[in-house]
């Protein structure tokens, strides 16, 4: 179970789990159950089944994230558009209100499912697997998960997809690794959104940009792209064919902080 | 602000261990939040005086243990302090660590009362385990 429930057991605080988990009791007749258990379990949990769907059908599953208006929604359209035709694709999109980004995704001809969060600044688990009810995943190769646009809250809520893909583009600032690190520590691959503006900006260094991804210990590939210039998509484009064939050549993907998780949890069990 | 869906999430959990325990309070919930689990604990601690109500840890107390960051370098091997927007290794400054403290977002213990006599007891005997 600690393979996919995404908790964050580490070398530093090892030692408190117990493998039964105890109950102690106090003078006073009250007790206290030690657990040790991920905050977000029954997210987690939700996130596995989730997951295993998306295994069992050989789905490559991906979570979008950036900021607001950093171009997810434009670099779909212009990845459906570029893609070899022969791969099936279909969007689930997140944004508090509104039907627009699914709108624009059908319009491609893709299938899209618009989930409206209300006040929620995230996607979770439950919602990714209500979504995932009105798509057909026997008929999919790969499903791009767009996240609410937000760099702090998505950061926490696994939803079960194999890798997760930041956006970061050349009109924010090269440091905002630095500023939402939590988020970008995650990322298993930045793009570099909007770099047709690098022309006309002066205060955008890619090469800053990887600098700050690799600070936080991150060496994820960081790729330079326009959604509005098509040959510059093709690195995005052949990562995308190599994530999914390495997947249908039976490689298990995990997002990084997982395979993390996993290394650890593999040490404790042995221990 | 998903301090309020993390909140909501736990009060589920330690529900569910307080029913299974055969207690009808909650009295303290211990959590251990590293700082790279990208949870602020004033605003955990904001929802979850919100949050509570109606549960069984209505008048429980929010405990967080706060734990520092620390990476081990894959190069040189050292373990050192780290802050969450620079990871690298302190001793020679290299980006290819392991995070070995930092990103916990974990319950720790949750203190019940409110039990039937020899309940806890019997619990400790027939509870599966739920360390994850």
């Amino acid at each position: 179970m600690c393979e996919t429930c995404g908790c964050t057991i580490t070398p530093g605080n090892k030692h408190l789990v117990s493998a039964t988990g105890t109950l102690r009791h106090t003078a006073d007749g009250k007790a206290t159950v030690d657990v040790l258990t991920g905050l977000l379990h029954e997210n987690n949990h939700q996130a596995a089944h989730n997951r295993d769907h998306f295994d069992r059908h050989d789905v490559l599953a991906i979570n979008l994230m950036s900021s607001p208006g950093s171009g997810k929604t434009s670099l779909l359209e212009a990845t459906i558009r570029a893609i070899s035709p022969g791969l099936r694709i279909a969007v689930i999109e997140g944004d508090l209100e509104t039907e627009n980004d699914a709108e624009r995704i059908r319009a491609e001809g893709v299938p899209a499912v618009q989930i409206t969060t209300g006040q929620a600044c995230h996607l979770d688990a439950h919602m990714v697997h209500d979504a995932l009810h009105e798509l057909k995943l026997d008929d999919l190769d790969i499903l791009f998960i767009e996240n609410v646009g937000n760099l702090v809250c998505p950061a926490s809520f696994d939803l079960g997809h194999h890798v997760n893909v930041a956006l970061l583009s050349v009109t924010e600032g090269d440091d905002k690794p630095a500023k939402y690190p939590v988020l970008f520590r995650t990322a298993d691959l930045v793009l570099l959104s909007k770099c047709d503006l690098l022309d006309v900006l002066d205060d955008f260094d890619p090469t800053a940009a990887v600098q700050h991804v690799r600070s936080l210990g991150n060496g994820a590939d960081v790729l330079p792209l326009s959604a509005r210039r098509a040959d510059t998509l093709r690195p995005w484009l052949t990562w995308l064919e190599s994530t999914l064939a390495a997947m249908r050549a039976g490689e298990k993907l995990r997002p990084r902080m997982q395979t993390a998780s996993l290394a650890l949890h593999g040490t404790e069990a042995t221990a | 602000m998903h301090e309020l869906a993390v909140c909501q999430e736990m009060l589920s959990l330690v529900s569910r261990i307080a029913a299974e325990r055969g207690a009808t309070r909650i009295d303290r919930i211990v959590v251990i939040i590293g700082p790279l689990s990208g949870v602020e604990i004033p605003l955990l601690q904001r929802a979850f005086s919100v949050a509570r109500a109606g549960t069984p840890a209505a008048n429980a107390a929010l405990e967080p243990e706060i734990c520092g960051v620390r990476v081990r370098c894959r190069k040189c091997g050292a373990t050192s302090g780290a802050s969450v927007s620079n990871l690298t290794c302190g001793r020679c400054g290299n980006w290819r660590v392991d995070v070995q403290q930092g990103d916990e977002m974990l319950l720790k213990t949750v203190e019940l009362s409110g039990m039937a006599d020899g309940a806890g007891q019997q619990a400790v005997a027939t509870q599966s385990p739920t360390v994850h």
